[in-house]
This record gives structure tokens, sequence and C-alpha cells, in this order.
């Protein structure tokens, strides 16, 4: 796929840092603000689609990036996973918020609220990572190929 | 009331697109269009005249309406899962495009390998 | 609550431009003005997080189509007015006929639009702040309150990005 005009370019090269930023901050202040883990995560994927559509798919090696794509969506999921057995190791429920009940921060400050931090970080990881692996996984598509 | 009643319009329009089109990618858009009309449906059922968004800050009073967070806490799971949905139904179309050079759903009988 | 009504009008109108339309690209895109509309009812029935998921999963829904169309065929199928299609519409009008009655005689029971009883929500809304310490009450709901309904979903988007990569690979052996 081609990438488009120099002012699509440039206008890119100024808006990507601040559209991951926001993303990043939406999933950190998850339990403060509007936004959390789904939210956050759609907007880091939707900030790496800006890129590959502006610049092209010729000039990267889709196969590689492909690869890594999936392997942090992996790398997501198995963390969600991990936090829920956290509480089981310690000696209480499947999925329980343990954190919360040994050392629970004021409220309304970014360390509070036990668990819902840890968790929102992995799924925003996940479901960016997904996003973004669906997207090139068409893009790259080559109808009738074989290898 | 009256908005009830346009949502379940939007949704029988969508099932009709599923029921009566013959092209792979009309389906699709209809199956779309249904789940934009549930997502639709079930907001308005957690809705209060004069309340705010369910999030607390310092400076709220404590007698204030909330609207009601659990139709939006299954809003959004389900806004999720249907883009899975339709990227797969994606997928399989372009595949069946590829074999039978159709999307038509009248020609798309025999097997082969 | 008239920006609500007239908003949900023009879903409806996009609605049917987007299914009757001869050429399939502008079909989807007049599924875009759906999804903006959807953003703007979310903000006014006030749930900001919907929103912001919302607006942008429709623009991927918008590229993921358009780059399926483009590289397949962009024509509609030509369709011959025959029997079967006089039957098929007639078996839609009188199923859809009868689904719109039978819900409007299942609202009459449900509460006024607005006057939402929240018998169910009482106990996250009194107490979500002291048991969990989050202010944010959605994120409260789906993470700690019902938390195994994330786990599944986190799981099968999971699944369908594995089946989407497994289905879309190069097929054919190597020669070597």
């Amino acid at each position: 796929m081609r990438g488009m005009t120099l002012i699509v370019k440039q206008i890119t090269n100024l808006m990507v840092p601040s559209i991951l930023l926001l993303g990043i901050y939406v999933v950190l202040h998850g339990h403060l603000t509007p936004g959390g883990g789904f939210a956050g995560g759609v907007l880091i994927a939707g900030c790496f689609t800006l890129l590959i559509l502006a610049y092209g798919s010729e000039n990267i090696k889709s196969e590689a990036k492909k690869m890594q794509a999936s392997l942090t969506e992996s790398i997501g999921i198995f963390l969600f996973w991990f936090i829920t057995i956290i509480g089981l190791l310690n000696g209480t429920y499947f999925f329980y918020n343990i954190i919360a009940k040994t050392n629970p921060g004021e409220p309304f400050k970014l360390f509070s609220a036990g668990i819902i931090p840890l968790c929102n970080i992995a799924i925003g990881i996940e479901v960016g990572a997904a996003l973004f692996s669906i997207f090139i996984t068409l893009a790259i598509l080559k109808v009738g190929e074989r290898l | 009331m009256i908005v009830f009643i346009l949502a379940i319009i939007l949704f029988s329009i969508g099932l009709y697109g599923i029921l009566v089109k013959r092209n792979l990618i009309k389906m699709i858009i209809g199956l779309v269009i249904m789940e934009y009309a549930i997502n639709l449906m079930l907001a308005l059922v957690g809705f209060r005249k004069g309340g705010i968004a369910p999030i607390i800050t310092p400076e709220i009073s404590e007698t204030a309406t909330f609207v009601d967070p659990l139709p939006q806490a299954i809003v959004l799971t389900a806004i999720v899962i249907g883009l899975g949905t339709t990227a797969l139904l994606v997928s399989f179309a372009v595949r069946i495009h590829e074999k039978y050079d159709t999307f038509d759903v009248r020609k798309i009988r025999k097997l082969r390998g | 609550m008239t920006t609500l009504i007239i908003l949900t009008i023009l879903m409806i109108f996009g609605a049917i431009v987007a299914l009757e339309s001869k050429d399939i690209l502008s079909g989807i895109i007049s599924l875009g003005i759906i999804g903006f509309a959807l953003t703007i009812n979310f903000l006014l029935l006030k749930a900001p997080d919907l929103a912001i998921v919302q607006i942008i999963i429709e623009t991927l829904t918008l590229i993921i189509l358009i780059a399926a169309v483009l590289k397949t065929t962009r024509e509609e199928t030509v369709e011959k007015f025959g029997t079967q299609k006089v039957l098929l519409w007639a078996i839609g009008i009188i199923f859809i006929i009868v689904f719109v009655y039978s819900s409007v005689r299942i609202f009459n029971h449900l509460p006024e639009f607005g006057e939402q009883s929240l018998r169910m929500a009482k106990v996250y809304i009194d107490q979500g702040l002291t048991l969990t310490g989050a202010g944010n009450l959605v994120a409260a709901v789906i993470l700690d309150f019902r938390g195994y309904d994330t786990l599944g979903e986190a799981t099968v988007l999971f699944t369908s990005v594995v089946g989407v990569m497994a289905v879309l690979r190069k097929v054919g052996r190597k020669r070597s």
C-alpha cells in the first residue's frame, strides 16, 4: 500500500507523539477520569495505524512487524491472567482485590484502588496490539498469492 | 418511549439487510447496523433525567443523582467484541471471493477444493 | 432530548442509504455517518467512556471494510426480479412487523425513559468508593464487581485475532 502526500506526512509527524501520550494518560488514570483500559488501548492502536497509513507499507518489514504485534498481544493477555492469580497465591480467592485490602492508598490519588491500575495497563497493551495486528494482516494481504 | 421505538426500527432495518440482501458485504453491513442499534438501546435504558456522568470527584456534593453505571459497563464490552466479530467475517469474505470470484450467495454452493 | 430523536432519525436514513446503494464503497462510507451520530448520542446520554471507544472502533471498522472491498471488487451483484425475490420480501416484511409490534407491547412494562429506578446499582453507587477506592464507577464495575466479564472479553478478542491471522496467511508448501 502506497503512502500519502507530503502534507499528510508532516501533520502526522506533529500529531503522533500527542496521540500516543494521550493514550498512555487515559490508560494510567483509568480509575480517576473517564477512560480506562479499553479506551486507552484503542487510542494507542489508532496512533500506530495512522503511522502505517501515512507512510505506506512498502518501506517497512511487514512480516517482522506482524510477529512483533502478535508477541506483544500475547504478553498482554498473559499478564492479565497472571494478575488474576495473585490473590490465589496469597491465600484468598481468585481475582481478589488484595492490594486494596492490605495497603490502600488515599482516594483520588494515582496510587489507590488496588488491582485496577495494573489490570488497566495489561488490557491497554493487549487491546492496542490486537487491533493493530488485525489492521496490518489485512493491509499486507495480496489476494491470490501462493507461497 | 419514542426513542425506544426508533432504536427498534434501526434494529429491524439491520435485520432486513441480513434476510433479504444477496451480497456478502451487504450482509456484514446489516450485522454492524444491528450491533449499533443494540448498544444504543442498552445505553438508553440506563439514563436518568438530570443525572450526571458516574465519576466521583472531590468537588461533587453527596446528594447528586448519577446515571446508571451498570448498562455502560455492559455496552463497553459489547463494542469491542463487535469489532472482533466484524474482522473475522471480513477475512472469511475475502477468502470466499478469492475462491469463487463473486460475492453472490446464490452462486457459492459448490464445494471446491 | 429532541437532539437525541433527530440524531436517531438521521441514523435510520443513513442505514437505508447504506443498504440500498448500488456501489458498495458508498454504502460503507455512509456506515460512518451512523457511527458518528451514535458517538454524539453517547455523549448526550452522559457516557464518556463509551464515546471514546465507539469513535475509534467505528473508524477502524471503516478501514477494515474499505481495505477488503478495494482488494476484491467494487460492484454490486445484479439481481433479476423473480418470484424468489418477492417471496423473500414478503417473509422479511411480515417478520419485521410482528417483531416491532410485540416489542411495542413489551415497552409498556419498562419504566419511562429517564425514570430508571436504579434498583440493581444502588450498592455500586453508594459504596463503590469505599469498597474499591476507585473514583470512576464504571471502571470499578468492570474490573472489581463484575471482573469475570472483562476476563472473558479479553480472551474472546485474543481468540478472534488468532482466527484472523490463521485465515489470512499464505497457503501452499515451500518447495526446496
